[in-house]
């Protein structure tokens, strides 16, 4: 435990020397990979999600998608980057680059794609029904009804890729990427423990902070009305705010406490016989 | 040892012909480094969900705390383990202890709320028969649990297939070995036969546990087929 303080506390390792990076440019490495995965993984998923989940059509697509999720990272990781490389070769970092986003995209897709979906479904019909009996256009009880009401779900598949896509930009160092993986494998090459272990611990406590981050933004974002959030006055029930406490319980997100599975195949069981799915 | 395989991704046979005893071997101790932290999660998860369940209170802190270790990234721990436990870095140990982690994590989560959705009504019902608390929680939460439970050792299992491959990377070997060994002499070229090899097996292996996990719960609770016949 010691050469781990050691190393965390050398000034030097955190600014970095002319030809190695410090620590800060290692995070902000791993961030821009994380945001990169996370943000093109988020524009094709979510709203496949969202039309597939409104639609109730083409779920064939979610199951595939969930398929990918039994795949060994550490296989398709290596696998992209044996099939990858040679086509973009000699261009600098890209031959580790390219790979290793696509790899990490693929990671954070099922994720997002099945729990985006699951959480569209899992809207009591009842409510889905009421906003239609209401007279709102489809695009209406989509944005209006069935997203708010999903967004809990959104958000656990989105931390939960966001959780995977970390802890994969860290096994990315193996195959030469920077980021703190770094420090892991280098310090594991040159038998210094300290560096090992402080590498390893930087990830740990980086991936906390990033669950934290999201799951703040969750909190502010995700309406009392579905989270069941309240206030404890306002729990006294004075009838002005609904509580659908239904939802709530039906929750399928059941067996991914906060967020999903730190590297590999993602654990959140949403997609198949779980609540609500009989809304058809 | 002469090699007739070539180095397309279909190859994935003449690798394993040529290798079948070191890959069959691999299998063998990545079966067990996946199932063994199972096991163990499930009978450290057990007590404490049931801690969480009998203590309403305790519920929320032991929730958050395990969702916590779930964060950790699996190298990270796999790395951290050493320190904590006292091994050599190359201790397969260190792999069963971080992913029993991972288990328990999950576990006491699946198991507080299994036994949570036990209908009130049984419960009064065989506390009216004369059970004991333990008999009850033996006889009939339990049992009653059992679907619950699979569920989240479907996804424990599942997901520790794919983690133990990631322990490779830092020389502890199983399936894992193999796409290191692929990544290694792919150098002047792509050589995809034992990277494919790899991803097969390893998808085959998490499969065949899910089905036995099914099998089992299916064995266990043989009032479910009565019902879904009906």
């Amino acid at each position: 435990m010691n050469e781990v303080l050691v190393w965390l506390n050398d000034p030097q390792n955190w600014t970095g020397t002319r030809s190695t990076p410090g620590i800060g440019d290692q995070v902000a490495a791993h961030l821009a990979y994380t945001a990169v995965a996370l943000l093109i993984a988020g524009g094709i998923a979510f709203p496949l999600g969202l039309v597939l989940g409104h639609t109730g059509r083409a779920s064939w697509l979610v199951s595939v998608a969930n398929g990918l999720r039994s795949l060994p990272t550490v296989g398709l990781l290596i696998l992209l980057y044996v099939m990858v490389s040679p086509l973009v070769s000699g261009r600098g970092d890209a031959v580790y680059l390219v790979p290793t986003e696509i790899a990490l995209v693929v990671l954070a897709l099922p994720a997002i794609l099945a729990n985006t979906y699951a959480g569209v479904r899992n809207v009591s019909p009842a409510v889905r029904d009421a906003a239609f009996g209401m007279g709102m256009t489809g695009r209406q009880v989509l944005f209006r009804v069935e997203l708010p009401n999903a967004l809990p779900l959104v958000f656990s598949g989105v931390r939960s890729a966001a959780l995977q896509v970390i802890a994969t930009a860290t096994i990315a160092a193996y195959v030469g990427l920077d980021g703190l993986g770094r420090y892991v494998y280098d310090g594991l090459a040159s038998r210094q423990f300290g560096e090992m272990a402080g590498g390893a611990v930087l990830v740990a406590v980086l991936a906390l902070l990033v669950d934290l981050l999201l799951a703040l933004v969750q909190r502010v974002t995700v309406s009392r009305g579905v989270s069941g959030r309240f206030s404890r006055r306002a729990a006294g029930g004075d009838g002005r705010t609904a509580r659908i406490t239904e939802l709530a319980a039906a929750d399928p997100d059941d067996l991914s406490p906060a967020a999903g599975d730190p590297a590999a195949t993602d654990p959140v069981p949403v997609p198949e016989g779980s609540g609500g799915r009989s809304t058809g | 040892m002469t090699s007739a395989a070539g180095s397309a991704p279909w190859d994935l046979f003449g690798y394993f012909a040529d290798h079948r005893e070191q890959v069959l071997e691999l299998l063998w101790s990545h079966t067990w480094l996946s199932v063994l932290p199972v096991v163990v999660g499930l009978l450290v998860a057990l007590p404490i969900g049931w801690l969480a369940r009998r203590y309403r209170w305790a519920y929320p802190p032991i929730v958050s705390v395990t969702g916590l270790l779930y964060t950790i990234p699996s190298l990270a721990l796999f790395v951290i383990m050493p320190t904590l436990l006292g091994t050599q870095i190359l201790d397969p140990l260190n792999v069963v202890a971080a992913l029993t982690v991972y288990t328990v994590a999950l576990l006491v989560r699946v198991v507080a709320d299994g036994l949570a959705a036990v209908p009130e009504d049984v419960l009064q019902a065989a506390t009216a028969m004369g059970l004991t608390r333990l008999q009850l929680l033996r006889m009939v939460q339990l049992p009653l649990a059992v679907p619950v439970i699979a569920a989240g050792l479907r996804v424990a299992t599942v997901a520790n297939v794919s983690l133990v491959a990631i322990a490779a990377t830092i020389g502890i070997p199983q399936l894992g070995q193999l796409f290191i060994t692929g990544f290694q002499l792919s150098v002047s070229g792509p050589y995809y036969p034992p990277i494919v090899l790899g991803i097969v097996l390893c998808v085959a292996l998490a499969l065949l546990l899910d089905r036995l996990i099914v099998l089992s719960a299916r064995l266990l609770t043989p009032w479910q087929r009565v019902v879904t016949a009906r």
